[in-house]
């Protein structure tokens, strides 16, 4: 049968940003305008993945023109459906702007935000509707799985993926191809293929944003790495939080085993390959391989200690080979366009792309893919837009709870897994937090560490107890108990800690903590020492607020606003705070609308 | 799935899904839908033109403009192909479009007696 024609198509960001953002009302809104207006088949209406521009969520793109509207509520509707879609003009007061003052950008392409990016794992995310296998084929997806199944043998497959460098892109970054021949090597006749979807990073969200909008991708990668390593069952691990991921999945498995992609003979190559999605509950330490396998299993997520490595027992002491979504997820270009096209982006060592979700006080946040290589500066201030209300870059936080602070005196560190390392940071699964000069670097620490702390599994001592103390240490510097040595004390406990932790939970847990002493020591210095937070953010020591009575208007609004009703006074007459009661949290001095409250 | 040609075959069949998404390199169909194309039967026109594209399964955008100042001659319906001039027709009606179609967009021959303006590339 023919697929029905639209002239013109909408695309309606329906990733998890742009959901919460509102755009499952635009969507309804739509349909029925489109009926009013008499377009609904003349118009199609789509659901797509993200688009990575959250920031300006809910985002709608007009296609054939490739209008992008930003910010879409639904009242905006009603214009874009009588002006662009019956009478072919553009919402003008809809579109993107750079700055204020700068010239609307009507297209897609010409807007800052995607002109340096590049798009490899997240090329169609946006573009196709994730629910309908039809628009992943329509674009040339599993062409690759065909290639593979039908003109390459398992060992060309491997050697293509070695020869392209690529390297996990969960963090770790070990070479991929080297992970599957190891597998493959590894005596047996069952053999699993595991695909990590447990991202657990604060502030990530690469992941989930691919499985929701182009989970075919996934899968298709994963059908080219079981048939390298002769794996002919899989499994999808992702945490339960991810409801809109799954249930993307389960409809795109669904539809890739009734088009035959998944099941018995695919591609009449005579290879067999089932994929399963196991549900994670959403604990930390099910990311670490081993905790995961357990996980699968039905036994609690706990580390074992490696080796056996996976690729020789793992599964069910089946040889496994486990990589990460975005991994999984750069395998059908490498086979499609060869290894030397995938290798033509990047650096030596670290060949391709890698997907950020940049968050924090950055101007445009959201989900950018960019080439290895790329400097910080590049991503904060090119793609990211700035530091949000024109404050100063103080530090970027990689590889979340695992990861460091990297500094802004490193802003033309190019990022790759190497440099990244050297500096005390890693790769990571590709969170990237930006803070500005308001962040305590100290309190930043504590938050990571209170994160892998509680998320500890508690099997090993390094970990279980020495995460305890050094949150004991840095709640106590936090408050303005901060004792002499505690500084060596923190660095002595992490190196330990890494150095004897039984996975890699563990092995990074200080790292957010030893990396912050390295680069901001004299803010830990001035917390023990001065009794001092130089930012202003830890409560416990900073100076209580107090408000000029000359300058008070006695509105009111910093009473309702104080959380701890420290403020007291009578209407239309100067207000006091009550220096013993605040905790400097500076709510009041946000809110006051005549700039009456400054710390005393 | 039994082959990779089948699956080839299968996304010939799907491309026509995904055209509106990609114009480059395409014969484009604007119509005139300012408010006084679509009182001239402007609507009827594009609706036949969607109707002739889809039985005849072409790839061709369809886009529309606001009105060009020509209200006289409306419904007004160009046609563009790939790196050649745009040709305006006028007074286009639902039964001038499989003509229209059928000569030029496919054939590449201008349909002279409908024509009333013609914009070299680049010139707008």
């Amino acid at each position: 049968m023919q697929p029905k024609f639209y002239r013109s198509h909408v695309l309606i960001c329906t990733g998890t940003g742009c959901v919460s953002s509102g755009s499952k009302n635009i969507k309804t809104e739509l349909m029925s305008k489109l009926l009013d207006y008499g377009l609904e088949n003349e118009v199609k209406v789509v659901e797509t993945g993200c688009h990575g521009f959250c920031e300006k969520g809910p985002i709608m793109i007009v296609y054939p023109e490739g209008v992008f509207y930003c910010h879409v509520r639904p009242e905006d509707i009603k214009d874009i459906v009588e002006e662009h879609l019956l009478k072919g003009r553009i919402v003008e007061r809809l579109l993107y702007q750079e700055q204020p003052d700068t010239e609307k950008i009507p297209s897609y392409r010409d807007i800052d935000f995607y002109k340096k990016q590049h798009r490899i794992v997240l090329a169609d995310c946006g573009r196709i509707n994730p629910e309908r296998i039809e628009e992943y084929i329509a674009v040339g997806g599993y062409e690759a799985a065909g290639k593979a199944l039908t003109e390459m043998t398992p060992e060309q497959v491997i050697d293509e993926v070695k020869r392209s460098g690529l390297r996990g892109r969960g963090g770790a970054g070990f070479p991929t191809g080297l992970k599957w021949e190891l597998t493959r090597k590894s005596a047996g006749d069952k053999k699993y293929l595991v695909c990590n979807a447990d991202e657990g990073d604060p502030g990530a969200f690469m992941d989930r944003s691919l499985l929701e909008g182009d989970p075919h991708r996934v899968i298709e990668g994963m059908i080219i790495a079981a048939y390298a390593i002769g794996a002919d069952e899989g499994y999808i691990y992702v945490r339960a939080e991810y409801p809109l991921a799954i249930h993307r999945l389960e409809i795109a498995i669904a539809q890739a085993q009734q088009y035959g992609l998944l099941g018995k003979d695919i591609f009449g190559s005579g290879f067999n390959f089932d994929l399963h999605i196991k549900k994670g509950a959403g604990a930390f330490v099910c990311g670490e391989e081993t905790a995961l396998m357990a996980s699968i299993e039905g036994r609690r997520g706990m580390p074992r200690p490696k080796p056996p490595f996976p690729s020789v027992s793992g599964l069910w002491g089946k040889p496994t080979n486990i990589n990460n979504v975005e991994t999984f997820g750069n395998v059908p270009y490498i086979i499609k366009h060869g290894a030397d096209a995938f290798k033509s982006v990047g650096t030596e060592k670290s060949t391709g792309t890698k997907v950020f979700a940049l968050t924090g006080k950055i101007n445009n946040t959201g989900l950018v893919e960019v080439p290895m290589g790329i400097t910080l500066r590049e991503i904060i201030y090119d793609i990211g837009g700035g530091i949000s209300q024109g404050k100063k870059l103080k530090a970027v936080q990689t590889g979340g709870p695992s990861g460091g602070c990297i500094p802004a005196e490193l802003l033309d560190l190019p990022i790759d897994y190497e440099s990244l390392q050297s500096v005390g940071a890693m790769m990571g699964s590709g969170g990237m937090v930006v803070m500005d000069e308001s962040t305590c670097m100290v309190d930043v620490a504590r938050f990571f560490l209170k994160f892998t702390q509680s998320e500890s599994c508690g099997k090993c001592t390094p970990c279980r107890e020495g995460t305890k103390r050094m949150l004991e240490i840095l709640d106590r510097i936090c408050s303005g108990e901060g004792r002499e040595g505690d500084i060596e004390l923190l660095e002595e406990l992490g190196h330990h800690i890494k150095e004897t932790s039984l996975c890699q939970l563990g092995g990074s847990a200080p790292n957010p903590v030893l990396s912050t002493i390295k680069y901001f020591r004299d803010e830990y210095e001035a917390h023990i020492k001065e009794k001092r937070c130089p930012a202003n953010v830890c409560a416990g020591m900073s100076a209580a607020y107090a408000i000029n009575a000359s300058k008070c208007i006695g509105c009111g609004l910093c009473v309702k606003t104080c959380p701890i009703g420290a403020i007291t006074g009578e209407r239309k007459k100067p207000h006091t705070i009550d220096a013993n009661t605040c905790i400097a949290c500076g709510a009041c001095a946000a809110k006051c609308p005549v700039k009456a409250i400054a710390q005393g | 799935m039994k082959s990779l040609a089948e699956l080839k075959q299968l996304r010939e069949k799907l491309q026509q899904e995904m055209s509106a998404r990609n114009s480059e390199g395409k014969p484009k169909i604007i119509v005139g839908m300012g408010t006084c194309g679509i009182a001239a039967g402007a609507r009827e026109v594009l609706q036949a033109i969607i109707n002739e594209i889809e039985r005849r399964n072409l790839d061709v955008i369809i886009t529309q403009t606001g009105c060009i100042g020509m209200c006289e001659k409306e419904p007004l319906v160009d046609v563009q192909l790939p790196g050649q001039a745009r040709i305006t027709y006028g007074k286009v009606t639902a039964k001038d479009v499989e003509r229209i179609i059928v000569e030029h967009v496919i054939n590449g021959n201008i349909v002279t007696d409908l024509a009333v303006a013609r914009l070299e590339e680049g010139e707008i």
